[in-house]
Order: structure tokens, then C-alpha cells, then sequence
């Protein structure tokens, strides 16, 4: 490797087995500071398995995980997000039965700590509240603030989710398929909160929307039957062969 | 739109209050002295119900063995009580102490013992989730009724009596009047430092959890600690609940420990609003009333209960409460 600083995320031989299926066949991919990382592969390539395990909500059968100097293989789900990891999920994760504002409240809380304060209220502190409505509004959302979190369009409970992982001010973002279910509109609005990013937070980002990766990503993983079969740019990764025949070929 | 000056729930709220504060001079004119104690043992479930409203209705643990708390705090007044007229020593202490009857010691007692007995129960039980944790804490719950059977010294089976209801600084608890305005004053206290704790960042953390656990873990929550410090704090209510029970009917019993009456204590909460605080109160009111007057016409009163029950749980969700003051808002 030509960069003398390790990379932000370094995973080595991921192996994960359900029963004879093996989700994860040995991935190693890192991911460095800074840069966002594509993860692609067709349905039921192990995407979502690999962010499980990096997370800390599945744990691995072999490999290992390094996290910012820290090898966090074994470290629980609330540490690892605790030290940056921050993630979204493929079926949107939000508080429904809070307001949009309380959401992205609970994921400035998480920062600040304290959580065994028992007695000031929660929902005027402004510690809380302030970061809150700013974190709104990066993803254009002031206008619902005081909407309950479950009443929300598809889409801005998408932008919420991120919103929340956003929040908490990670080092690194795992997303999973942040546009999954979008129409176009609501897509392109999505490309639009995520492109001011580049560059200032590391991304891990696992998405089927092939402009979305090709306009977002640093560079672009492939992943087949659990395995990486190449990692490289964006443009030497279109031109690939074996991956035009394991993956884009099938994609209009 | 305009905010009317009083609201629908400022005014069920504060009629409540005057009911509550005006019932031992309106029974007493009327003659009804049996009120008094009536509604004391309505203010002492209430105590309890709110309590399990706080892991229920807020952090979302259903916990089926509430009644241990309940229990737990009992036995301690009713052991020091025990002790204090035996002259024997505690078992288990250093030192020959004798027991005590004052409210001040044993109330406190009663609190930290079935806050420790919650702390343990709640650390296990933890490991668990929606069913299972119904079961389990039903199970810890039905193991302590039988752990109480088995112990002769303080009656097994048939409980331990009171020879007289604990001392208090400058009232008389023997005085059902006295007693009462104690159960209210300590049932309003607790409501208010639980409605404060929902409120908090704690509060927020547990309502987070209930709605979504693996989100807030995602976030950075260390759930477990926070979940098992609600658990600990309902069942330090609870046992204090428990303390004033045994003062009440001057009577301790594994009765109280009886999954039967965890049940009842639930009934409580969902009858009258699960996650509203007050409602709970509602609750424990609606229920042992309709016990005290249905058991008048037929032993299986109960019968009538469930159709209502579930009128609550299909078609009411925030119960009795939720009916008088309105849907509100989302904090109840
Ligand atoms: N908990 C589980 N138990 C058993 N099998 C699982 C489990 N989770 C995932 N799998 C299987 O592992 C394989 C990889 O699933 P995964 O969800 O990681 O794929 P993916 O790449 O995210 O797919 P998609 O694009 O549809 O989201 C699939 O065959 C799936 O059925
Ligand atoms: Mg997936």
C-alpha cells in the first residue's frame, strides 16, 4: 500500500457461515479516512451480513475487524458505534413514536452522555434540542421537526435515519442501501445530502443504485457468493471483465 | 388554534386530586369509615402500578412478577415487626438487633431490600426478551411465593400479623385517617419524581428502548445498564407499595408474591393506561372497586373483567386515562 497512515477500517478474512451458506467467504477491504467505499454485488451477495458484522450485531465465525487502531472483533454493538461506528439499515430504523426532532435529540444525547440524569428535563435541554434541529436541517427536514417519526413519507424517514447516524458525529458510516425504496425524486435528494460529504466522513456504502455509487464512491468493491471478486476505481471497475460478467452485465 | 385555559387533562387531573384529598371528611360525614381504608389499599396498589407503568409502559419490559416486590417490602416490615415482639434476633445480621416499628427504618428497609432483590432478578431476567421475559420474571416472582411458604419461623402459609401498624414521627398510622393522607402523600410524591424521571435523559433513553432497542444500541446505548436501573427503580416502588400493604390489613402473606396478583397489578396499568402515570391510578381504583362491589354478587366477578379488559386493549390504548383526558399528547 502506498499510504504510510492505516486505514480508518481494516478487515481481515471476514468468514460468516449460516448453516451451509457461507454470507461472508473471506472478506478483506479497508476503508481510509476520508474516503467513501462502494460495496456492490447482487441480491443475496452478503452485504448486509458484512455491515452486521462490522457493526457489531452479528459476530464473525473467522477474521478479524481493526477500527481505528482497535481490533473491536469482539467489542459490543453500543462500544464500536460509541468509538464512530455509525450506521443505517436496509429496512429503515427510526423512533416512530417520537418526533423527527426527538429521533435525531436521542442521537445527539448519545454523544453527550449522562443518560443517568434523572431529574432535568430532556426535551427543552438545550444541549440537546439545538444540535438536534441543526442536524434537521443538513438533511432539509426543519419543516417536519415536531412530526411524529412514524407518520413521515418513505423517504424522509430514510433522510432521517441518516440524519441520526449523521448525529452522533461518527468517524465512519456504514449505509445500507440508503436509497433503497426511493422513487427518483426522493433518490436524487438523497445524492444531494450525500455528495457534501465526500471527502469529510468515511463511507461505507452498500447500494444497488449504480449512479449513485458511480458518482459517490472513492472506490468500488464487488461482491459475489460472499466473496470480494475485485476492489478498485470506479472507472477501471465499469471496464472490468470479470466483474461485467458476475454483476453489471445483469444490470441494465 | 386556541389553547383552551384549562385543558381536558389539567381538569381530570386536578378533580382527581380534590377527590382524593376530600374523600376521609366526606366517608367520615357519611358515616363510611370503610372508605377510608378502601381507597388507602387503592392508593397503595396504585403505588404499585405505577411503578410497573414505568418499565411497562415506558421502557417496555413486561414483567409478570411484580408482585415480589410487593411482597418483598412486606416481609421486611412485617420481619422487623415480627422480631421487634419476639425479641429474637434478625437472622442474617450482625449484632442482635431486634427489629423495629418505625415507619422511618423499616420503609426504608422495605425500599433498598426489594431494590436489591430487583437488581438481581432485573440482571438475569435481562438476558431475556418478550416472552421469555414474561416468564422469567413469573417465574423469580412464583420461586420467591414458595421460598416465603417454606419459611415456618414467620408463618409460612399463613403470613405473619402485625401486632400494631409501624410509628411515625408526630402522626398516629393506627388512625386510618392519619394512614390515609401517608398512602396519599407518598403516592403523589412518587408519581411526581417518576413523572420527572420519563421527562429526563434517563426517561428518554428507556422510551427509546421501547420503541427500538436495536436502534438505540446502534446509536451507542449500553441498554442493559439503563433497562436494569428502570427495573431497580419500579421495584424499589413497588416495595415500598409493599411496606404500606403490610400496614394496611396489619398482615403479611406470600399471598402478595401470588403470580395471581402481579396479574392484577398488570390489569392495572393496561386498564388504565399503559405509558400516562396517572392512569395506572385510574386503574387500581377501577379494578378493586369493581372487585369490592362485584365480589358482593358473585365469586366469579372476574368473568365480567375480561370482556372489559379487552374492550381496553382493542379499542382504548391508553386505557381509562386515555378515555377521561383525552388522547393527549405523547408524553402522557
Ligand atoms: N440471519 C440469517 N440466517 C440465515 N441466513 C441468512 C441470515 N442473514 C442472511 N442470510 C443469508 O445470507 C445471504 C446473504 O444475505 P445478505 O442479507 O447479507 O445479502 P445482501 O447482499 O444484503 O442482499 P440484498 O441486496 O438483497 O440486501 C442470503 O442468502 C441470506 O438469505
Ligand atoms: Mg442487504
Amino acid at each position: 500500500m502506498d499510504s504510510p497512515a492505516a486505514p480508518l477500517l481494516d478487515v481481515q478474512g471476514l468468514v460468516k457461515s449460516f448453516g451451509a451458506l457461507r454470507a461472508s467467504d473471506g472478506i478483506s477491504l479497508d476503508v481510509r479516512a476520508g474516503e467513501i467505499h462502494a460495496v456492490i454485488g447482487p441480491n443475496g451477495a452478503g452485504k448486509t451480513t458484512l455491515i452486521n458484522q462490522l457493526s457489531g450485531e452479528m459476530a464473525p465465525d473467522g477474521g478479524q475487524i481493526l477500527f481505528d487502531g482497535m481490533n473491536v472483533t469482539a467489542m459490543d454493538v453500543a462500544r464500536r458505534a460509541r468509538m464512530g461506528l455509525a450506521r443505517s439499515y436496509q429496512i429503515t430504523s427510526i423512533f416512530p413514536e417520537f418526533t423527527a426532532l426527538e429521533n435525531l435529540a436521542m442521537a445527539v444525547q448519545s454523544g453527550l452522555g449522562h443518560h443517568f440524569r434523572f431529574w432535568r428535563n430532556a426535551k427543552t435541554d438545550p444541549a440537546r434540542i439545538a444540535p438536534a434541529m441543526e442536524g434537521l436541517r443538513r438533511v432539509e427536514l426543519e419543516a417536519v421537526a415536531h412530526s411524529m417519526a412514524g407518520e413521515l413519507a418513505h423517504g424522509q424517514q430514510r433522510q432521517l435515519e441518516l440524519a441520526m447516524a449523521l448525529a452522533t458525529g461518527p468517524k465512519l458510516l456504514l449505509l445500507d442501501e440508503p436509497m433503497a425504496g426511493m422513487g427518483p425524486e426522493e433518490s436524487r435528494r438523497m445524492t444531494d445530502i450525500l455528495l457534501p460529504l465526500k471527502g469529510r466522513v468515511s463511507i461505507l456504502l452498500v447500494e444497488h443504485d449504480m449512479d449513485v455509487v458511480f458518482a459517490l464512491a472513492d472506490r468500488i468493491t464487488v461482491l459475489v457468493l460472499g466473496k470480494p471478486i475485485a476492489t478498485d476505481t470506479p472507472a477501471r471497475i465499469r471496464a472490468n471483465p470479470d466483474v461485467r460478467a458476475a454483476y453489471l452485465g445483469e444490470s441494465p | 388554534m386556541d389553547k383552551p385555559v384549562v385543558t381536558r387533562k389539567a381538569l381530570v387531573l386536578g378533580l382527581g386530586l380534590v377527590l382524593l384529598l376530600a374523600l376521609p371528611p366526606i366517608a367520615l360525614a357519611m358515616d363510611e369509615g370503610f372508605f377510608i381504608s378502601l381507597f388507602s389499599r387503592i392508593l397503595i396498589y396504585a403505588l404499585a402500578a405505577v411503578s410497573l407503568d414505568l418499565i411497562l409502559g415506558y421502557a417496555g419490559m413486561a414483567s409478570l412478577g411484580h408482585g415480589a416486590f410487593l411482597g418483598v417490602g412486606a416481609y421486611v416490615v412485617g420481619i422487623l415487626a415480627f422480631h421487634l415482639s419476639d425479641g429474637s434476633p434478625l437472622p442474617f445480621l450482625p449484632g442482635a438487633w431486634a427489629g423495629t416499628a418505625s415507619a422511618l427504618i423499616a420503609w426504608t428497609a422495605a425500599i433498598l431490600v426489594s431494590a436489591l432483590f430487583a437488581l438481581v432478578i432485573g440482571a438475569l431476567s435481562q438476558r431475556t426478551s418478550g416472552v421469555y421475559f414474561i416468564m422469567i420474571t413469573l417465574a423469580f416472582a412464583q420461586m420467591l411465593y414458595f421460598f416465603f411458604i417454606s419459611l415456618s419461623t414467620y408463618g409460612g402459609q399463613d403470613g405473619v400479623n402485625l401486632e400494631q401498624r409501624n410509628t411515625f414521627p408526630l402522626l398516629d398510622l393506627g388512625d386510618d385517617t392519619s394512614f390515609y393522607y401517608v398512602c396519599l402523600g407518598l403516592l403523589l410524591g412518587f408519581v411526581f419524581l417518576c413523572k420527572r424521571l420519563v421527562n429526563s435523559r434517563f426517561g428518554m433513553v428507556m422510551r427509546g428502548c421501547k420503541q427500538n432497542e436495536t436502534r438505540m444500541r446502534a446509536l451507542g446505548f449500553a441498554t442493559y445498564r439503563y433497562k436494569l436501573m428502570c427495573f431497580v427503580i419500579a421495584g424499589a416502588g413497588a416495595g415500598l407499595a409493599g411496606a404500606l400493604a403490610a400496614n394496611q390489613s396489619e398482615f403479611v402473606s406470600p399471598g402478595l408474591m401470588h403470580w395471581t396478583r402481579s396479574g392484577e397489578i398488570m390489569i392495572m396499568v393496561i386498564l388504565g393506561g399503559m405509558g400516562t402515570l396517572f392512569g395506572p391510578i385510574l386503574g387500581a381504583a377501577a379494578l378493586l372497586l369493581m372487585e369490592d362491589v362485584l365480589a358482593s354478587y358473585t365469586e366469579h366477578w372476574m368473568i365480567i373483567l375480561g370482556p372489559v379488559l379487552i374492550f381496553v386493549v382493542l379499542f382504548a390504548r391508553r386505557g381509562i386515562y386515555g378515555f377521561l383526558a383525552g388522547p393527549g399528547g405523547r408524553d402522557g
